[in-house]
């Protein structure tokens, strides 16, 4: 039986084994992300509701594990209702095209050290790339509406998301003088070697804005003016109903869990484990994994990025519009440029932590 | 100097990370929810809720239609009609409560001189049809009759504050 697969198998041409491969390791991860977005729903819940002195979701299955399911099930039987002055193609469109950056994004990012989809040497601008097509989605819908609110919406979170986009791109320029690389697997390899060879702590200031950026990008609070309720009812997905919005609203969470990732993947190592290098770890049979780089260190650390995305949430205030506009133009970017200089002129006069980087 | 230290602080998020820190120390804390059907808060013995007729032990009706209470009510939503009975005494052939015009004040069970309308600690009820609002008077005794005990033990207790 065994033989007969084998036998099989290596009689298809290389090409068909390729796209079978391939086929499969795209659908694994987007399975994977699509059922850790589904879980970070019921997690953000439990988490604001735990910071809220509150229980949260806990009565579809045991401690309300199921809730994510029902929550789907009920926004899939909802009727999809096309406002009767929408652009109709485009409406319908728009959250399948907010939606596929934020998944193909996956296509580069190492999961651990040999399982990644497309190793290209691009990997970073590629990222940088997808992350900004993003808005499009965002704008059609908006616009596609032919709603004053969502319009507003959607102006909004445009100019947020362009905003931000810069000084994420100046924050990832030091990354990659760092790392000496633009392809992802390259740059967790340069952060191999323990905690003490991440780039968090010399780039902390680049780490920082780029997080924070990464929270503004995705629309979330204290960034959220696009959905800001008290102003401009839901933003540009005011009239979306049904599975079009579990389809924005799977695309936000999706662009969350993406950016937990690539965070963790610049600063924290990505899969490489924190501990690496403590051999004594090895002696102790169930603590060997914490030792061993993997999917699961990778796992943790964007485990940690969304717990801190629901924290903000539970803790800021939204912004005021102008200000987030200040924050983005007048401090961040500046604070990017600065780092990258002083990344720059330390690497060259081989002091510091730069000393044995590549820069 | 002072801006020095304003900067500073500016630049270590220290007021971000001083909010941070709340909503931190509050994740780790106890929830206070109370899931309701299963658990309840405790009540007084003075709840104030669905009303009830009462009877004496030998079942004899309370109510001697004085209409202390449907004067009092200031909601007017009591409604009484009286009569003599066969016995020879002045009995309601008509008490209703609206129990939607009701505010639950509790100024009838006061009034009452000889403890007949009160409220008990019923709050879990509902009216799924028009003119289930109107407590009649068979219904009223109906609740006294079936939670005689606890209307008896609330009076008990209560009777020493009197």
């Amino acid at each position: 039986m065994i033989q007969f697969f084998t036998e099989t198998w290596n009689s298809l041409p290389p090409l068909v084994q390729y796209l079978t491969v391939t086929t499969w390791k795209i659908l694994i991860v987007t399975i994977g992300v699509i059922l850790i977005v589904a879980f970070s729903t019921y997690f953000e819940r439990k988490v604001i509701g735990s910071m809220q002195a509150r229980i949260g979701p806990n009565r579809v299955g045991p401690m309300g594990l199921l809730q994510p399911f029902a929550d789907v099930i009920k926004l899939l039987v909802k009727e999809v209702i096309v406002p009767s002055q929408s652009s109709k193609f485009l409406f319908v469109i728009a959250p399948l095209l907010s939606l596929t950056p934020a998944l193909a994004t996956w296509a580069v990012i190492p999961l651990n050290d040999w399982y990644v989809i497309a190793d290209i040497n691009a990997g970073l601008l590629y990222v940088l790339a997808l992350t900004s097509v993003g808005v499009y989605g965002v704008i059609l819908a908006g616009w596609a509406t032919n709603s004053k609110y969502a319009l507003l919406g959607a102006m909004r979170s445009a100019a947020q998301i362009v905003a931000y986009e810069i000084a994420m791109g100046f924050a990832l320029v030091g990354v990659l003088m760092a790392g000496g690389s633009l392809n992802l697997g390259d740059i967790v390899e340069a952060q191999a070697g323990g905690f003490s060879n991440w780039f968090l702590l010399p780039l902390l200031p680049l780490f920082v804005v780029y997080w924070v950026s990464g929270v503004a990008e995705t629309n979330r609070a204290p960034f959220d003016v696009a959905e800001g309720e008290s102003e401009i009812v839901a933003g540009f997905h005011v009239e979306y109903s049904g599975v079009a919005f579990a389809v924005f609203f799977l695309a936000e969470y999706a662009n969350m869990v993406l950016i937990s990732t690539l965070t963790a993947i610049f600063f924290l190592g990505g899969w490489a484990s924190p501990f690496e290098g403590w051999t004594f770890l090895n002696d102790i049979p169930w603590l060997a994994w914490l030792a061993a780089g993997g999917l699961h260190w990778l796992f943790l650390k964007m485990c940690f990025f969304m717990y801190t995305f629901f924290w903000l949430r539970a803790t800021f205030p939204r912004y005021r519009y102008d200000q987030i506009m200040r924050l983005g133009w007048k401090v961040f970017i500046p604070v990017t440029i600065v780092w990258i200089a002083v990344e720059g002129a330390m690497a060259w006069f081989q002091v510091g932590p730069w000393a044995g980087l590549n820069g | 100097m002072n801006r020095t230290i304003s900067y500073i602080k500016t630049f270590a998020l220290w007021e971000l990370l001083l909010g941070l820190s709340v909503t931190l120390r509050n994740f780790f804390r106890k929830s206070v929810t109370l899931e309701y059907p299963e658990e309840k808060t405790p009540q007084s013995h003075r709840f104030r809720g669905l009303h009830a007729l009462r009877r004496y032990p030998n079942g004899e009706e309370r109510c001697i239609a004085c209409k202390l209470c449907e004067a009092v009510c200031p909601a007017l939503a009591i409604t009484i009609e009286s009569d003599i009975g066969e016995d020879g005494t002045r009995r309601t052939t008509r008490y209703d409560i609206d129990l939607f015009k009701c505010i639950y004040c509790g100024f009838c069970e006061e009034a009452c001189p000889v403890d007949a309308i009160v409220e008990t600690r019923i709050h879990e009820y509902h009216m799924e049809t028009p003119g289930e609002n109107i407590m009649t008077k068979d219904k009223l005794l109906a609740v006294g009759d079936k939670f005689d005990a606890m209307i008896s033990a609330d009076k008990a207790a209560d009777a020493k504050y009197r």
